[in-house]
């Protein structure tokens, strides 16, 4: 807060100051936060109900838009990278141009940042309006804690829906390529197919799969983050929700290029 | 006995505890009462140890839950059961699940124990046959009587009802008064109420007291309440309209 003693000279110091100190302690209890689902997670007991619940929550409720949009965009890649090859004569090369690009980067990335919208948006709106209605503080004056029964089930099934989710997108992604690709533009089925035995490698898989992982970590982990500290109302639900989508997104996409350059 | 000694808490600029003392016997029934505003849930926060005061000390049985955290105040708060002034009923619960709730997830009872007690919970706030109802379902003094079924039912030592029959009608009121000193009767547990429920708060107090100003400015029996020669006792329990400020 400006000092109203403070010289005029001296008043943008002091804010860039205090700015930097809020930025600092808001990220440590972003991370103090971590830690402590850490440790709910790790210890007994564990909510298997609630664990089931935020997988149906987070996982089979994004399955239809999973579904579309990993059909489009393995429709689309079909059509583009067809368009490109063929120019080179290589058309034969569609099936694994496709399957490597949905595998290592589309699937993991356009999935997370799908799931983020549909269900990470509900996760923080719904617990915000927990704590602005003091459903947090009830459970917490029953002397439990909320980061077992609200957190961790949500980080854990993060863990579990967003590697799935992927392999949804990735399965569904290659036939809407085989779609356009073979029905529509007549590439041989063998070629399609062959081609992408011969050339997607487990390590290839391995990537995505580590990729998917952590971005459930992280989206849960924002998420949750921004609904336990909202602020004030409807209107701090509102902003929090929409803060909790964008560094979602923004994390998932600095996170992808971050292990895209040390995963093999 | 719970025991509050100098209790201050701001909200950046704006004070709302300026050094209030009140003691709290145990197996009392002790009222709180004051202006809208006057920052008597901000006082009952200090107790459960959801807020932290900016000085003061507040003494459960003589340990300090101020600075307590973790596991210790969960002891604590073990023997407590909580209505908030909104009800805090877990809308993703009915309401069947919401009473059960404590019961399953703080007492571990058996699940054929826990339905029993859920129901009979229920009928004592009026309300058999709306336990598969959700919260959004019912109306707003509905739920704060499946609050109060919730905070009963696990027989605390301790309870904090934070206005628990604003917004119900007369009727309702008495019933409400009359199951907590039926059920203060049989259990004789601590209850510390906030109440704007004048004058049926006297029938059923043990103590009250005045919060004004950040203070507890008057406390003692309800006769004495009554008969207060403090000026701003006796505007508040008339309510009297307020000339001396500009509210
Ligand atoms: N978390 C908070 N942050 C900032 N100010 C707060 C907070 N909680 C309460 N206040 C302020 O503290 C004051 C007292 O609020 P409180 O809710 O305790 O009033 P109250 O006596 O319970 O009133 P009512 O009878 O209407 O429930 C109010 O002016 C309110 O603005
Ligand atoms: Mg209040």
């Amino acid at each position: 807060m400006a000092d109203r003693s403070l010289s005029p000279a001296l008043r943008p110091f002091d804010a860039v100051g205090g700015w930097t100190i809020s930025a600092v302690d808001s990220l440590g209890r972003f991370g103090t936060f971590f830690v402590e689902a850490l440790i709910a997670i790790a210890t007994p007991p564990f909510k298997v109900r609630a664990f089931v619940d935020r997988i149906n929550y987070i996982g089979y409720r994004s399955l239809l838009i999973i579904l579309l949009t990993g059909a489009f965009t393995g429709m689309v890649l079909g059509l583009q990278v067809y368009l490109t090859l063929v120019r080179f004569g290589s058309e034969a090369f569609l099936g694994p141009a496709v399957a490597l690009s949905l595998i290592r980067e589309l699937g993991p990335v356009l999935a997370a940042l799908m799931v983020t919208g549909r269900a990470g948006s509900a996760l923080t709106a719904e617990i915000g309006i927990m704590r602005i209605t003091e459903q947090i503080d009830a459970l917490t004056v029953m002397a439990l804690n909320p980061m077992r029964y609200l957190v961790a089930p949500s980080i854990l099934a993060g863990l579990v829906t967003f590697p799935l989710m992927t392999a949804i997108f990735d399965v569904v992604g290659i036939f809407g390529g085989y779609l356009v690709g073979v029905e529509l533009l007549g590439l041989s089925p063998g070629t399609y197919f062959g081609e992408m035995q011969t050339f997607v490698d487990m390590k290839d898989i391995m990537t995505g799969f580590w990729k998917s992982v952590s971005f459930g970590v992280v989206v849960t982990w924002v998420c949750t983050y921004k609904g336990f500290n909202v602020g004030h109302g409807a209107e701090g639900v509102a902003r929090a929700t929409t803060q909790a989508v964008v560094l979602s997104s923004v994390l998932i996409l600095v996170w992808d290029y971050f292990m895209g350059s040390i995963l093999p | 006995m719970i025991k509050v000694e100098g209790l201050r808490k701001s909200f950046g600029r704006q004070p709302v505890l300026r050094d209030l003392d009140l003691e709290v016997a145990t197996g009392s029934i002790t009222v709180i009462i004051g202006r809208s505003g006057g920052g008597k849930s901000v006082f009952l926060k200090h107790l459960i140890g959801l807020l932290r005061p900016d000085a003061g000390r507040v003494l459960v049985d003589g340990v300090e839950i101020t600075h307590l955290t973790g596991r210790a105040l969960d002891g604590i708060r073990r023997r407590y059961g909580v209505v908030f002034q909104g009800g805090a009923l877990f809308d993703s619960m009915s309401c069947a699940d919401n009473v059960a709730f404590p019961l399953r997830e703080k007492l571990r009872m058996p699940t054929d124990e826990i339905a029993k007690r859920v129901e009979a919970a229920l009928g004592q706030v009026g309300l058999e046959g709306v336990g598969a109802k959700f919260p959004a379902e019912i109306s707003g003094g509905m739920r704060k009587r499946v609050a109060i079924a919730r905070a009963l039912v696990t027989e605390p030592e301790i309870i904090f009802f934070d206005e628990p029959t604003t917004g119900l009608d007369p009727v309702l009121v008495n019933t409400i008064h009359h199951l907590i000193l039926d059920l203060h009767r049989r259990f004789r547990f601590t209850a510390l109420m906030v109440s704007h429920e004048i004058p049926e708060i006297f029938e059923i107090a043990d103590t009250v007291a005045m919060l004004h100003e950040g203070r507890i400015v008057e406390v003692g029996p309800p006769a004495a309440i009554q008969a207060s020669a403090n000026r701003v006792v006796r505007q508040f329990i008339r309510g009297e309209p307020d000339n001396s400020e500009g509210h």
